[in-house]
């Protein structure tokens, strides 16, 4: 497999205008990261796939990651070749955290295993994933607007007791005057 | 009522006088059949209590129906989520009297450890009343079958003229939660379950038990 610099230089030189950026990793990881921009990461996937020293025949895992404070959401594909029995390779795209500006292009169209996986990224991290065939929550209900995933979601307030409250639990108990255990006090001291 | 002495002797004789109530009661307890369903690990012990080893056959509960309509015994076998908490207080719903719910493991009892989880129902008993909690992560099938006699023990203790499924006025239907924007409509239901009052109830409630 090329490394990733020579992988970055032949995907800029494929595809046009690409903005590519690698994405260090831990030295233990060792899995430096694609990032790519919207407008090329279809033509990207695609030269990734169908390139004969890459063959990324295979998107295992699709999956967000949420940068709260610097106010953007990653979608990121993890590929292998399964042909040349050689990856990963990590590809990332990203977006604003934003909901009604989160969008992203969808990769089922250049790995069909994509389509559950994205529509798992979009429940729970609330990324869509345009042109993909059939964006809808997959794990939460319809009915649901929230999603779960993302740092900064409030969970219901469904803790009507707990037997040993702490944390948020312990401050909610206390601020709806909820029944408290002896041992709260030893608690709140300890903090 | 006739003395333990005479029936005692009249038995001796092949002659087995009984009340009716106990009959009834016996033929219950005996063929408490349950509905074939598992959420989680749990299932995969229940499975296993009811397989050779632990042979649930022994207590004639080894029927598990695919059906509501045939079955006794609600065993809730695994963590219950929030979108599955509706189907489950339906199928509870189309169960005909006499029911009972076993809440099996640390999930079905309260979230277990997956208690802080956005989709985890706190407690299978906030929509639908359980007869037997039975505790473990996952219990072992000795714990399921200690669970089935306790349920055992209990109908022996039902009264016929008492029992709430013979009040033609008594409800049999839980309202079922609906999936709301945040969270299940209602969060629980209050005439099944309400949140100890006073954290004294919590405690004692393990040891002031019912002799």
């Amino acid at each position: 497999m090329p490394t990733i610099e020579q992988l970055v230089e032949a995907v800029r030189a494929a595809v046009s205008g690409a903005v590519i950026e690698i994405i260090p990793s831990t030295p233990a990881a060792a899995q430096p990261a694609l990032l790519v921009d919207c407008e090329h990461a279809v033509a990207v996937a695609r030269y990734l796939k169908d390139d004969p020293t890459c063959r990324m025949d295979f998107c295992s895992c699709v999956t967000g990651v949420d940068y709260l404070a610097k106010g953007y959401i990653e979608a990121v594909y993890h590929l292998y070749s399964v042909t040349l029995k050689q990856g990963p390779i990590v590809l990332k795209v990203r977006a604003p955290r934003e909901l009604d500006k989160c969008h992203v292009p969808s990769l089922t169209p250049v790995w069909r295993g994509c389509e559950f996986q994205e529509r798992e990224a979009f429940d729970l991290y609330g990324i869509k994933f345009d042109d993909h065939p059939d964006l809808r929550r997959i794990l939460m209900w319809n009915e649901f607007t929230d999603h779960p995933m993302r740092k900064d979601y409030v969970p219901p307030a469904d803790y009507e007791w707990e037997p040993t409250p702490h944390d948020d639990v312990l401050k909610h108990t206390k601020a709806d005057g909820g029944i408290m255990p002896p041992s709260a006090a030893v608690v709140e001291v300890k903090k | 009522m006739i003395d333990d002495g005479l029936t005692s002797e009249l038995q001796k004789q092949g002659v087995f006088v009984v009340s009716a109530e106990w009959l009834y009661n016996w033929g219950r307890k005996s063929s408490i059949w349950p509905l074939q369903f598992g959420l989680a690990c749990c299932a995969i012990e229940m499975i296993a209590a009811a397989a050779a080893r632990y042979d649930l056959a022994r207590f004639g509960a080894e029927v598990f129906r695919a059906t509501p309509r045939q079955a006794d015994l609600m065993i809730v076998a695994g963590t219950v989520t929030k979108k599955m908490a509706p189907q489950v207080v339906r199928l509870f719903n189309q169960m005909p009297e006499p029911k009972y719910v076993i809440a099996m493991g640390a999930c079905a009892i309260s979230g277990g450890p997956f208690k802080d989880g956005y989709n985890v129902l706190k407690g299978v008993d906030r929509y639908i009343p359980v007869d037997v909690h039975i505790p473990g992560c996952p219990p072992r099938p000795e714990a399921l079958l200690h669970a089935i006699v306790t349920l055992q023990e209990k109908i022996t203790g039902q009264h016929i003229d008492r029992t709430r499924w013979y009040d033609a006025h008594a409800t049999t239907e839980f309202p079922i939660p609906t999936c709301g924007e945040h969270d299940l409509l209602p969060s629980s239901n209050p005439e099944v379950w309400q949140p100890p009052k006073d954290y004294a109830d919590v405690t004692n409630a393990e040891t002031k038990k019912p002799a």
